[in-house]
């Protein structure tokens, strides 16, 4: 029997994923990619406590709700930051972090 | 299997090949939420993510020309403070989840009754939260302006 406890560790591996992706990749796009794994962790125990939380033979709809709002938002960060990614490598013809160390203290 | 691919997107060298694990580590991510009833927002993911963000991720790869990674001088202590981080994130995951009694319990059985789940859905997004679904759309149209005005401005 699956419990809400396996989907909750699920969540947080894939997020443990995206984090790993994030602290060791080195290459921007891929970063950017494992922040999208991270998003969806979040929404994966979303909806798990969605479906746990039912009352009167229904999930809770303000978690689903709350999860499409969160895809609307990262739907739209997601095209910022290629948008971003584009303009940074046509100054300086790379997507490597640590060529891009001009705020570099 | 959606674990799996995760960690393909994280361990791949070549920029593709992580977005192709991507997208099928999303496909599975929808299953999950199809296997918990939430049937909207399991074909949202599938159009949403699998569709539209990774046909842009892989149309950016596309442009950019990325060859796979070349193997560099890694920093050492910051990959070794990352993994660090990462054993005790999961340590700290799996004391939290296996000492939250609640969590065994059995999920509560549900019946949709004549009206589906987008239904349901439906009713709630738009009788409760009417204001912030406008709130989002003007987001998403500010962001598609920015997007544009990004991309034509001329680099100096």
């Amino acid at each position: 029997m699956v419990t809400l406890n396996d989907y909750l560790f699920a969540s947080g591996l894939l997020f443990a994923i995206g984090f790993a992706g994030v602290l060791l990749r080195r290459n921007v796009i891929i970063i950017f990619m494992a922040l999208e794994l991270m998003l969806n962790a979040a929404n994966l125990s979303l909806i798990g406590f969605s479906r746990y939380n039912a009352h009167d033979g229904l999930p809770d709809y303000n978690g689903q709700v709350l999860v499409f709002f969160i895809i609307t938002v990262a739907a739209a960060e997601v095209t910022v930051g290629l948008a971003i990614i584009v303009a940074l490598f046509r100054a300086r013809q790379t997507t490597h972090v640590e060529d891009m160390n001009t705020l570099k203290f | 299997m959606m674990l799996f691919f995760g960690g393909m997107v994280v361990l791949n060298r070549n920029p593709v090949a992580s977005a192709l694990s991507l997208v099928v580590s999303f496909l599975a991510l929808a299953a999950l939420y199809v296997s918990l009833d939430a049937y909207f927002i399991g074909v949202i993911q599938i159009l949403v993510y699998a569709g539209a963000v990774m046909v842009l991720f892989l149309f950016i790869i596309m442009l950019l020309d990325l060859k796979a990674e070349s193997r560099r001088q890694v920093n050492f202590p910051a990959v070794c403070g990352g993994f660090v981080v990462i054993i005790l994130f999961i340590k700290v995951l799996s004391d939290v989840c296996y000492g939250f009694d609640g969590g065994n319990a059995k999920f509560p059985p549900i019946s949709q009754g004549p009206q589906g789940d987008v239904w349901h859905v439906g009713m709630v997004l738009f009788q409760q939260y009417n204001v912030a679904l406008q709130v989002v759309g003007t987001l998403i149209l500010v962001a598609t302006i920015g997007v544009v005005i990004l991309s034509k401005r001329e680099l100096k």
